[in-house]
């Protein structure tokens, strides 16, 4: 017993220790990356200099990042950033809170999901871009049907994502909390959705990611503004430096809005490892 | 480390488990598998009891039927005279005879000490602060206040089975129902496991019913071993284990415990050899 304890004392401070070292190794990898990211630029400007041939049409770094000068200095930009981040912010708060109930529900209940499973199988198919014809003709504004593709394209990633994590719960989890006095209500609330929670966020930062692949696509069909039409514009006037400009943001947006799932994650998951 | 669980336990004299004619035939899509096919046994109140028995012999089933996880096909099981199991009734699980699991159940998403709060929290038994002091409390007792904070999955499985032991223990329970706890741990945690798990048991004499495959673990814990016959099981054979408590691991190289020992190899070897013949006919 003694022996017992001091392991965990020996353990205790070891975990104490790496805690120490990783600090230093995140800064460490954080040069890595910001070494990784100017060495990237750089190759790219020698080779438009050096006439490389598919790299010699594409503009220069320094290029771009005149046009995104100037871009920083209209409120233009800044109107589409906002008009893009709003359609995604909406597409995917709606697919995640219809999407995850739907999904525990289906993962839980047996026969809800042999009921709705096989129309989730025929419709998930579909590409979101091909309900764009649809969904024009459908909903009354543009805005909205932009919207509603985005949620598609999120909606069943999230859904599926879900009912996989509520699957693969070890069962001896629910009979634990059920041995130790748990109803199925708590059962679900504190086994279910925790137990599903990891599986939850991957749908979750998946699906953002298509969301902005839908959103880009949405916005060059139907769209009068945002990231997406902004880059299509400069391609149609022939500003290339701008295109690159308006890729890069869009670049930007969608790694923040993973970032910010991924922050989500980390704060509601403390016991996993950050991803 | 004196003494390990002063909470106030459950009246002595609680946790008798009478097996009357059990016997379990699960039926498959491959046909049926008679698991268990007649196990009659009395298990007193305060009793720590050893079941051993081939591996896939019905050990694990048997724990199922009485912790409520899984129906009988025939026969009877009572908990204090009150019947929680028979062909077509099957008493839910509760906490007056809490499992703890072969491969361990800590839940990874709570603490150490909201794991071992969670039993009295969802029986509404106690209040949240009351049951995370009642935790703490536990977790000093046994030299774990270090990790009440720390997630399971970052321990040892050594300290996450003293943990899971705690919150079986924190319910007050009737009964533990242990289902080969220590299987995955090394030989030195292990031996540790058992000083720790014979003073809980000495310091509260709550009815064991402890699955093992590790007959020197049976002797040492036990006050009986019980032999389980290879599928489907039934007793093949009652040891009764006189060594003096309190034990340690220490008595392990006594001559009484020897001979035991020798005796137990005896049974189990029949039964061993006979899963093996079987299993080479199933292969053929
Ligand atoms: N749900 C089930 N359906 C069908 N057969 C089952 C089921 N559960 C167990 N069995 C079978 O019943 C027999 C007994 O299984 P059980 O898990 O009780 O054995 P055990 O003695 O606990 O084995 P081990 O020592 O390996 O844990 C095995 O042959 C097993 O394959
Ligand atoms: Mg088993």
């Amino acid at each position: 017993m003694r022996l017992e304890g001091v392991l965990t004392a020996v353990r205790v401070s070891a975990a104490r220790g790496t805690g120490l070292r990783t600090k230093r190794v995140g800064s460490v990898r954080v040069l890595r990356g910001v070494a990784g990211i100017v060495g990237f630029l750089g190759l790219w400007e020698l080779g438009v200099l050096a006439h490389v041939p598919i790299l010699a049409q594409i503009p220069a770094p320094l290029e771009v990042a005149r046009a995104q000068w100037q871009l920083l200095h209209q409120a233009r930009y800044y109107v589409d950033w906002l008009v893009s981040l709003e359609r995604v912010s909406a597409g995917f708060l709606i697919a995640a809170v219809v999407g995850v109930p739907l999904g525990l529900l289906m993962g839980w209940r047996a026969k809800f999901r042999y009921l709705t499973f096989p129309v989730f199988e025929i419709l998930r198919p579909i590409p979101p871009l091909a309900w764009v014809p649809l969904s024009i003709v459908f909903w009354p504004t543009t805005e909205s049907s932009i919207v509603f593709v985005i949620v598609l394209g999120a909606f069943f990633t999230v859904v599926l994502n879900t009912l996989a994590g509520v699957r693969a719960i070890d069962q001896r989890y629910i009979r634990a909390a059920i041995s130790l006095g748990a109803t199925p209500p708590t059962v679900f609330r504190r086994i279910i959705l925790p137990g599903a929670l990891p599986s939850i966020f991957t749908g979750l930062t998946v699906g953002m990611g298509i969301t902005w692949s839908v959103l880009i696509a949405a916005e060059i069909i139907a769209g009068k503004s945002g990231l997406g039409y902004m880059t299509w514009e400069a391609y149609v006037a022939g500003a290339f430096p701008i295109i690159v400009a308006g890729m890069f943001s869009i670049g930007v947006a969608g790694y923040a809005s993973s970032a910010v799932v991924r922050l989500v994650a980390r704060y509601a998951m403390p016991w996993t490892k950050p991803f | 480390m004196a003494v390990l669980l002063e909470a106030p336990a459950r009246n002595a004299g609680t946790g008798a488990i009478s097996l009357r004619g059990v016997r379990k035939v699960y039926d498959s899509s491959a046909g049926a598998v008679e698991a268990i096919a007649d196990w009659t046994l009395e298990i007193a109140p305060g009793e720590f009891l050893a079941v051993v028995g081939p591996s896939g012999c019905g050990k694990t089933t048997l724990l199922n039927a009485i912790a409520g996880f899984d129906p009988v096909t025939a026969g009877e099981i009572a908990l204090d005279g009150t019947t929680i199991a028979c062909a077509g009734y099957l008493a839910p699980p509760g906490a007056d005879r809490v499992v703890v699991f072969q491969n361990g159940a800590l839940f990874p998403w709570k603490s150490v000490v909201d794991n071992i709060a969670y039993g009295p929290i969802v029986q509404r038994r106690m209040s949240r602060e009351q049951a995370l002091r009642a935790a703490h409390a536990l977790l000093e007792r046994v030299g774990l206040a270090d990790v009440a904070r720390a997630f399971p999955l970052k321990l040892s499985s050594g300290v996450q089975r003293r943990v899971e032991m705690l919150r079986a223990l924190i319910n007050d329970p009737k009964a533990l129902l242990l289902d080969e706890p220590f299987r995955a741990l090394d030989a030195i945690s292990k031996s540790a496991m058992h000083e720790e798990l014979l003073r809980l048991y000495e310091s509260t004499k709550k009815t064991i019913f402890f699955i093992t495959h590790d007959l020197d673990e049976a002797i040492l814990l036990a006050d009986r071993v019980v032999v389980s016959a290879t599928r489907p099981a039934r007793v093949k054979r009652v040891l009764h284990i006189d060594l003096p408590r309190p034990r340690s691991p220490l008595m392990t190289a006594s001559r009484e415990f020897l001979d035991l020992r020798a005796q137990l190899t005896g049974v189990v070897h029949e039964e061993a050899e006979k899963a093996l013949r079987r299993g080479e006919r199933e292969l053929a």
